[in-house]
């Protein structure tokens, strides 16, 4: 292995998506603090890019609209289990947060009288419920492309410091203090410690988990998952949403946008199913609503092929928006459908199936983004988390749509904000003396003697048990037996070498890591939600079909030691908005 | 059905020069080609190095040259290029950029030239509170180089480039052109350096290979030669966008 570089600056960020990016516009615009950005994807490749649909806010440009519906809104569709001042944050700062964007040259679609044009999202409403509302500001069907090339664009401005394709393995903690980290460069096969006053991971999500996901290849969750090995608890992490419309058989993602806009979903019968789930909201109730009513239809026969036991589908019905509004406000959508299906969703139905899509769980944050230890300890010093990866928690058990990209620019900005503060008060701390140690262990794993054909075994059977027990129905029986077999997966997966012996350009390396973590993250969602004797939000247990307030208006602690996997839980804030019965 | 991966390898610990390798894998014509290349990588040869991450055709990063021609791996079904048991297909990196192994190549030129034509917003007026005004006519001005994913496929099939010259290149004006014509805009006198300037707008020769390629389907070429005039016109009147 080539020599270890050591680095120092006063702040590092882990991850070049929306959070990463946010942050470091806030940490670079104090003159003097030195940061630098990690990112394992060169930054305009992140996964932030890909989102769709919109950005929430309570603009009101379209119709009345305020933050404090916006809130509630969140709440009610993270089934309670959301933090409530968290939420209210969110809200309101929300708008501001498109205003800035939109002042640093995001190209908004606009409105008749040139405002930032608002359409229609699952569960956000007028007045607590009422009815839709139009809150999701929105460029065409690339409001992520457009926030990451903005956001990048302004740190090329501000001269922001990147490192390129580096692959943090490591976060160096002592005690509860942060000192930086240790990444692999790919381009060398190095490794290079980062000392630093503070951390921040933005890693985002962690999809490819499972066998159908809208998730990029490189959503590995590997913050979470390097985190959890030093200790670090994750919270929440049994509740991963499914969007209910992904390409039949393929994941990609059809955004909720199309049912904004007026697409329909139907069953083999033509029906419009949603009327007997949700009859005020329809196909604009919240996702793991519709997630789970088009399992049921699925399961009852009244898929597309009218068999359960093949992978059935559904019909995203979009041919009455017509080619013109499909044309001006959702392009790409249009286009994947020409692409992958070879159909034109101005005249033909879109076959559907719900993708696994967006983790709810993560590393524990509080409102300022420092990272949370459980129980009395307190916050790490130095070490933050945003965006996908994190949990603050705004999302609860389950995330409404536009409102991932609000949480990247509000508690990315928060995070970077009090991250530039700390820094320039605080000092270096001591690198421990074994920095890379660790690492190179980690690392070096891989040496061993590859079978052909194991990796690609245990993350095939990952992701198929994934899908089939820890998906959008589970039950105790299915989630035991999960949690044994990644503990066995684990254990295999100890032996798996990697067949790629160079050090330069070795993507079979970080593939190998990559598994690791999610072999890791699959255990802990599987435990925390065989641990979640209840039905919250994207968590649905068919031997625990109804919600459990008394026992579990709380979030879950996972901590994985030596194998052993100990639970802690955390209040929920709830001091806005009583918990009640969710209907839509 | 069976088809031939022909795909060019190169390994700068190892080899002295690329080489071509065939894999013949098991696909659906439905399948992406990228689906086809990770099972190379994944069941056949650990050490197939190529960068991927979206999957369907939105972060730019598997930009590639497939059957001579440049393509996104996830975007190009195995039935748009292969339609017989057996065919053939060629796989090779992006032409005119530094092979860095086997598909990988170095985008650090390509993303140089994107940063000095500054890509970013000089605003035209400062808001204070709110957002700028754009009318849906001066919104769909610029909408369609809005869509670059930053892919530098057509830096690949630009003959200009391919000759070894210092053109900064169709993807860069692509993103020059997303403000110069974005009415919030007033930045187009501070990228004249770049844009006017030997290497900047002017060696474009409308081959209109950028805008075959471009699997964004912008009209690439059209971009440029509309910054060629707006060019023209501020240098005549000093003014942009009016
Ligand atoms: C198809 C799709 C559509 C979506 N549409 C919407 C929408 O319309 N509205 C909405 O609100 N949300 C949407 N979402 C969700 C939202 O896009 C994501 O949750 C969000 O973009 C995540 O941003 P992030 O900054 O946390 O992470 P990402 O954008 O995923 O960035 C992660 C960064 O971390 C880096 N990284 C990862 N691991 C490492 C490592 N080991 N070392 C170094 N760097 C690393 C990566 O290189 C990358 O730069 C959508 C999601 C998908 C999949
Ligand atoms: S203009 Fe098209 S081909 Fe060129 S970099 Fe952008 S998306 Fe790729
Ligand atoms: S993998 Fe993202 S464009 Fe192909």
């Amino acid at each position: 292995m080539s020599k270890t570089q050591t680095h120092e600056f006063d702040a590092v960020i882990v991850g070049a998506g929306g959070a990463g990016l946010y942050a470091a516009l806030e940490a670079s615009s104090i003159p003097g603090n030195r940061t630098a950005v990690l990112s394992k994807l060169l930054p305009i490749r992140s996964h932030t890019g890909t989102a769709q649909g919109g950005i929430g806010a309570a603009l009101g440009n379209v119709e009345e609209d305020n933050p404090e519906w916006h809130a509630f809104d969140t709440v009610k569709g993270g089934d309670y289990l959301v933090d409530q001042q968290a939420a209210r944050i969110l809200a309101d700062d929300a708008v501001q947060a498109v205003y800035d964007l939109e002042n640093r040259g995001l190209p908004f679609n606009r409105t008749l009288d040139g405002r930032i044009d608002q359409r229609r999202f699952g569960g956000h409403t007028r007045n607590f419920g009422e009815a839709p509302v139009k809150r999701a500001c929105y460029a065409a069907d690339r409001t992520g492309h457009m926030i990451l090339q903005t956001l990048y664009q302004q740190c090329i401005k501000n001269e922001v410091a990147f490192f390129d394709e580096f692959h943090i393995v490591d976060v160096l903690i002592e005690g509860h203090r942060c000192a930086g980290v240790v990444a692999l460069e790919l381009a060398t096969g190095a490794l290079h410690v980062f000392h630093t006053k503070a951390v921040m991971i933005a890693t985002g999500g962690f999809g490819r988990m499972y066998r159908t996901t809208s998730n990029a290849y490189a959503n590995t969750g590997d913050g979470p998952a390097v985190l959890a090995r030093r200790g670090v608890p994750l919270e929440d992490m049994e509740f991963f949403q499914f969007h209910p419309t992904g390409i039949r058989g393929m994941g990609i993602l059809i955004t909720e946008a199309v049912r904004g806009e007026g697409g329909i979903l139907r069953n083999r019968e033509g029906e419009r199913f949603m009327e007997r789930y949700a009859p005020t909201m329809l196909d604009l109730a919240p996702r793991d609503m519709i997630a789970r009513a088009m399992m049921t239809e699925i399961n009852t026969g009244h898929g597309i092929l009218g068999d359960p036991s093949q992978d059935d589908y559904l019909h995203l019905d979009a041919t009455a928006l017509g080619a013109d509004v499909l044309a001006k406000k959702l392009p790409d959508i249009r286009e994947f459908c020409q692409t992958y299906l070879g159909l034109d969703p101005a005249d033909k139905p879109i076959p559907v199936q719900p993708t696994a899509h967006y983790a709810m769980g993560g590393i524990p944050t509080d409102l300022d983004g420092r990272v949370t230890a459980d129980g009395e300890a307190g916050v790490y010093e130095g070490l933050y988390a945003a965006g996908e990866c994190a949990c603050v928690s705004v999302h609860g058990a389950n995330r409404l749509g536009t409102n991932s990209l609000v949480d990247l620019i509000v508690y990315g900005r928060r995070a970077g904000r009090h991250m530039a503060e700390f820094v320039r008060q605080a000092d270096l701390p001591t690198l421990p003396g074994d920095a890379a140690t660790h690492a190179e262990m980690i690392v070096k794993r891989s040496d061993k003697k590859p079978q052909p054909g194991q990796a690609a075994k245990i993350r095939t059977s990952m992701r198929d048990i994934m899908m089939d027990s820890v998906g959008v129905y589970r039950s105790g029986a299915g989630l035991s037996k999960a949690v044994e077999q990644f503990k066995a997966l684990r254990a295999e997966a100890q032996d798996v070498g990697v067949g790629d012996t160079n050090q330069a350009y070795n993507t079979d390396l970080l593939e190998f890591l990559e598994s690791q973590n999610l072999l890791d993250l699959a255990l802990v969602t599987a435990a925390s939600a065989a641990h979640r004797e209840e039905s919250r939000g994207a968590h649905s247990r068919e031997d625990f079909p109804e919600r459990l307030d008394e026992r579990f208006l709380c979030h879950t602690l996972v901590t994985v030691e030596d194998g052993s996997i100990r639970f802690a839980t955390k209040p929920v804030d709830t001091s806005i908005w009583k918990p009640k019965p969710r209907a839509y | 059905m069976n088809v031939v991966l022909r795909i060019k390898r190169y390994n700068p610990e190892t080899d002295s020069s690329p080489h071509f390798e065939d894999f013949k894998v098991d696909v659906q014509p439905t399948d992406r080609l990228l689906d086809a290349l990770m099972f190379v990588k994944r069941h056949l040869d650990g050490s197939l190095s190529f960068r991927k991450s979206c999957a369907h055709g939105i972060c730019g990063s598997d930009a590639m040259t497939i059957n001579g021609s440049e393509r996104l791996a996830c975007k190009t079904l195995v039935r748009d290029v292969a339609d017989e048991e057996d065919a053939v297909i060629t796989i090779e990196p992006l032409q005119a950029l530094p092979v860095q192994r086997d598909l990988m190549v170095d985008y650090t030129r390509f993303f140089e030239f994107y940063r000095v034509v500054k890509p970013y917003l000089f605003p035209a007026q400062h808001v204070d509170k709110g957002e700028h005004l754009q009318t849906l006519e001066e919104r769909k001005k610029f909408d369609d180089v809005t869509k670059c994913i930053l892919c530098a496929s057509c830096q690949s099939a630009c003959p200009v480039i391919r000759e070894g010259t210092d053109f900064i290149g169709p993807a860069a004006i692509v993103q020059a052109a997303r403000f110069v014509f974005d009415s919030r805009d007033r930045g187009i006198g501070a990228r004249l350096d770049v844009l006017d300037a030997a290497n900047g707008v002017w060696p474009c020769e409308n081959h209109l290979e950028c805008t075959r390629v471009c699997p964004r389907g912008i009209k690439v070429t059209k971009a440029i030669n509309l910054t060629k005039r707006e060019i023209k016109t501020f240098k005549e009147g000093g003014h942009q966008n009016v």
